[in-house]
């Protein structure tokens, strides 16, 4: 019972490794000038943490394997240097493991949320409400107008609450379903929502942010890479929240200047 | 300690012999009648086992519940059936809707959480051990001990009863954030009298906590025998102890937060709701509360919860882990303090559930050390449960197999939280099955394994019968290997950013990992059906399993020295004192290779 005990936890445990080593299932591609350091941060935490998972657990099974049994005439040992051995080691080997992940974690962390946008970035609003997403461009005079929370109206398709008649800044502002994005270029996202708290998630540019009503949160990034992704909202919103998703586009920039046009006519 | 304060008479001990209480003071008749004896009973064995069998329901509810769920995901549209019967809203024809996956979700986590996890380890075994393991009569508030467990069995039927409610249970998932839970039933099912008897049922439940955390807490710094100083004490009673403080101080919290959640329904307040919310195109009558109040409350209380839920699982792990190995366990003070380190910091580190939620940037930095820090003495108590089998000898009992299993996903729960620590990763693997896998393996699978083993190791002493062997293996087995398949899965596919909490994965790039769901489903399914073989074998043993003897597993600890299963008053009257360690194994004692604490021999090295 014993050794085959310890043979179940070592496949167990070299089974769940080879997964991750094989890469069977992934991470989706980085396209994000940051996302380096993200999967980096994920893979050194992934070296890190398989080589105290493999030890751990093989010395788990090895000790079921060897001490197993009533062991007839064999005194019980104890090990060696005692319960001593196993705090330093911790210390040790944890505590190092734990500052250097602090230490580069906290690095990719501030490059992300510490830092402000570019002053070039490009601003674009996100409106999320149960269960979809918007986006609003300034238009051709560069300004938002004001959100007017008692106009927003699905209805007649006013998803900010903008109020064109009184308020010049709104008239040019382009409203639409989908992200549409430069390449290269700093983006500046003010995240907003009418109802409940969502969460605008691209998994591809390695960017996550929850939008709580009641706050205007900023999130900026650049993607270096053109191609169609998915926009899903990660905090549970309600009974559409499998469905609220959007699409990100990231064109050259010659496209996008077109897309731009052809959305302000 | 030598004499314990004489224990409130129950209604029935108030008897004529009663009179002469100073001449036989500590012998207590037991009362009599089925209600005082078995319903309303102030003997904490009957409490403990009260609390046993809700959880045992409420365990096996959960499991269905999460049948459920697994079966929709996989197979969406498949009818399942007998359920539109339950819910014909629900579920019209046997397939689950989108709102009802939400509102199975919910319960299933609630249910888990606080009447499984939060339940059966602490106030189960807790209630029925505690008391013997040092050596007092009973508890120190014996009627507030009932009171507790009464108070939890409403909590518990409240919650229930929004099942039968018109639109069902909440959708808002056991972390109930604002201000879905708080916006009433504009914002979706079950979001207005569903989430009302959530919030009533989890604050009932906080006051049954209290209650319990205050005589937790009590009795082992007042009643513990004549000898049994705090370093004598069993590691399971210091788990007890350490997560009796945690409900003390975390429970309070939820309950304020609960009572909120309830005014912000019923009281026309704005506790978590802010101004200017649009739903349903109707601009709400709030202004003035925070979404991220109810998070910073919610998980002051969520965070200690995961240990209040591991700890007394840990404590009994090390307990039993010492008669399995037939050795002393390795750093007995070490482990205390590792046990009482946790406790503290876990208190904080609540601010990792919300590096991503609009809190300050900077705040999940100061959240993430601690979270890392709290790393070392889990470590450290991991690897002492390691190195405790170095040189043992190893009796693969049940328990012993689950004791030794639990280590296994203890260690494996507790690697992923290295990557969910930190701000940085948590942009990609946030709200993804990764964080699912992880805490299901560390809190949900590591604690039911200390259940386990603690049911296979005292169900002599609480029902005077064995369990049968061969069938706890067989349980053991498939379990463990079981929740592998079950959980490891999940962190693979969350690594590619499969989000949890969908009812469908409609997703382009989530379609593609349907397969994997199907394989977890099935791997649910088998599991959770070989969890009949325990309750098959729990019911059998405890009319039909061999007459246990007062010490069948050889432990040295008071419960075993008295007979299985124990008197009405624990020690027949006796004093028992306490001579010894609470972990003498392998020493030469006069029963055999161990010495119970309660021996006045003295210890021979052997």
């Amino acid at each position: 019972m014993g050794k085959a005990f310890a043979a179940l936890l070592a496949i167990v445990t070299l089974a769940s490794v080879y997964f991750f080593a094989a890469r069977t299932w992934w991470m989706p591609v980085d396209i994000s000038a940051h996302g380096p350091g993200v999967d980096h941060q994920i893979i050194e935490t992934m070296l890190l943490t398989g080589v105290l998972f493999l030890l751990s657990q093989l010395a788990l099974a090895g000790f079921v394997w060897k001490f197993g049994g009533p062991g007839e005439g064999r005194k019980i040992g104890t090990f060696p240097g005692g319960a001593r051995v196993v705090v330093f080691a911790v210390f040790v080997v944890v505590g190092i493991e734990i500052l250097t992940l602090s230490f580069f974690g906290s690095k990719v962390w501030a490059g992300m949320f510490f830092e402000p946008a570019a002053p070039n970035s490009l601003h674009i609003d996100v409106q999320a409400e149960q269960f979809a997403f918007f986006f609003r461009y300034a238009g051709p005079d560069g300004q938002f107008g004001g959100i007017h929370p008692e106009l927003i109206n699905d209805g007649n398709g006013n998803y900010f609450g903008l109020d064109p008649a009184n308020d010049v800044a709104a008239r040019d502002d382009i409203v639409v379903g989908s992200l549409t994005i430069p390449v290269n270029k700093p983006i500046l996202l003010t995240l907003h929502t009418k109802d409940m708290i969502h969460s605008f998630f691209v998994p591809e540019l390695r960017i996550q942010q929850d939008i709580v009503p009641g706050l205007e949160i900023p999130i900026h990034f650049t993607a270096v890479q053109t191609g169609k992704h998915e926009i899903v909202c990660t905090q549970l919103c309600g009974l559409g929240h499998y469905n609220m998703k959007a699409y990100i586009e990231v064109l050259p920039q010659d496209k996008y200047d077109e897309w731009l046009k052809s959305q302000s006519q | 300690m030598d004499h314990p304060p004489a224990q409130p008479t129950s209604p029935q001990s108030a008897s004529p012999q009663a009179a002469s209480a100073h001449v036989e003071v500590h012998h207590h008749t037991p009362p009599q009648g089925f209600i005082w004896k078995y319903v309303f009973s102030l003997d904490h064995k009957v409490i403990g086992k009260q609390y046993y069998f809700l959880s045992l329901i409420a365990v096996f509810t959960g499991m269905v519940l999460s049948w459920l769920m697994r079966v929709h995901l996989a197979w969406p549209t498949f009818a399942i059936p007998l359920l539109d019967k339950l819910s014909p809203n629900g579920a019209p024809g046997g397939v689950i809707t989108p709102e009802y996956y939400l509102s199975l979700m919910t319960l299933h986590g609630t249910i888990m959480v606080f009447f499984v996890l939060t339940t059966a380890p602490q106030a189960g075994f807790g209630n029925y051990i505690l008391p013997i393991q040092i050596g007092a009569e009973d508890m120190a508030f014996p009627r507030l001990n009932m009171l507790s467990f009464w108070v939890t069995f409403v909590a518990f039927c409240t919650l229930v009863s929004s099942l039968f409610v018109k639109d069902g249970p909440p959708i808002s998932g056991w972390t109930a954030y604002a201000p879905l839970s708080a916006i009433g039933s504009a914002g979706g099912p079950g979001l207005g009298l569903g989430q009302e008897l959530w919030g009533l049922s989890i604050a009932t439940f906080c006051i049954g906590s209290l209650l319990g955390a205050l005589n937790f807490i009590a009795t082992t710094l007042d009643l513990r025998a004549r000898g049994m100083s705090l370093m004598r004490l069993p590691l399971t009673v210091w788990a007890w102890l350490v997560t009796a403080v945690l409900s003390l101080l975390s429970f309070a919290v939820l309950l304020t937060a609960c009572v909120l959640l309830i005014l912000d329904h019923v009281g026309g307040t704005s506790f978590f709701i802010p101004g200017g919310l649009v739903v349903s195109d109707q601009l709400q009558p709030h202004s003035g509360g925070s979404p991220l109040l109810w998070q910073h409350l919610f998980w002051f209380f969520g965070h200690p919860e995961v240990y209040i839920a591991i700890l007394p699982g840990l404590g009994i792990i090390a307990n039993i882990l010492a008669c399995t190995a037939r050795k002393p366990f390795l750093g007995y003070k070490v482990f205390a303090y590792c046990v009482m380190g946790i406790g503290f910091l876990s208190f904080l580190v609540w601010g990792h559930h919300m590096f991503l939620s609009g809190m300050s940037p900077y705040s999940a930095l100061t959240f993430s050390v601690p979270t890392l820090i709290i790393t070392m003495p889990a470590a450290i108590v991991s690897l002492l449960m390691v190195c405790t089998l170095y040189g043992a000898k190893i009796r693969f009992t049940s328990f012993g197999l689950f004791a030794i299993g639990f280590i296994s996903v203890f260690i494996t729960g507790g690697m992923s939280g290295f990557f969910l620590a930190q701000p940085s990763i948590d942009t990609e693997l946030h709200a993804s099955y990764f964080v699912v896998g992880h805490f299901h393996m560390v809190m949900g699978v590591a604690a039911i394994f200390g259940m386990f083993a603690g049911t296979y190791f005292w169900f002599p002493k609480m029902f005077g019968r064995m369990m049968n062997e061969t069938l706890g293996k067989v349980h053991f087995w498939l379990t463990f290997i079981g929740v592998y398949c079950i959980f490891m899965p999940m962190h693979y596919i969350g690594l590619a950013a499969n989000i949890r909490r969908y009812s469908a994965f409609v997703d382009d790039y989530l379609i593609p990992m349907i397969p994997v769901h199907r394989f977890i489903t099935v791997a649910a399914l088998l599991t959770g059906a070989a969890q009949l073989i325990f309750l098959y074998n729990l019911l059998w043993s405890m009319f039909r399993g061999a007459r246990a003897p007062a010490n069948p597993w050889g432990a040295t600890q008071l419960e075993w020295s008295v007979p299985s299963p124990p008197p009405f008053d624990n020690f027949g009257g006796k004093h028992p004192v306490v001579y010894h360690d609470a972990y003498e194994y392998g020493v030469q004692g006069s029963t055999g290779d161990y010495v119970m604490q309660d021996s006045p021999e003295k210890i021979v090295s052997s």
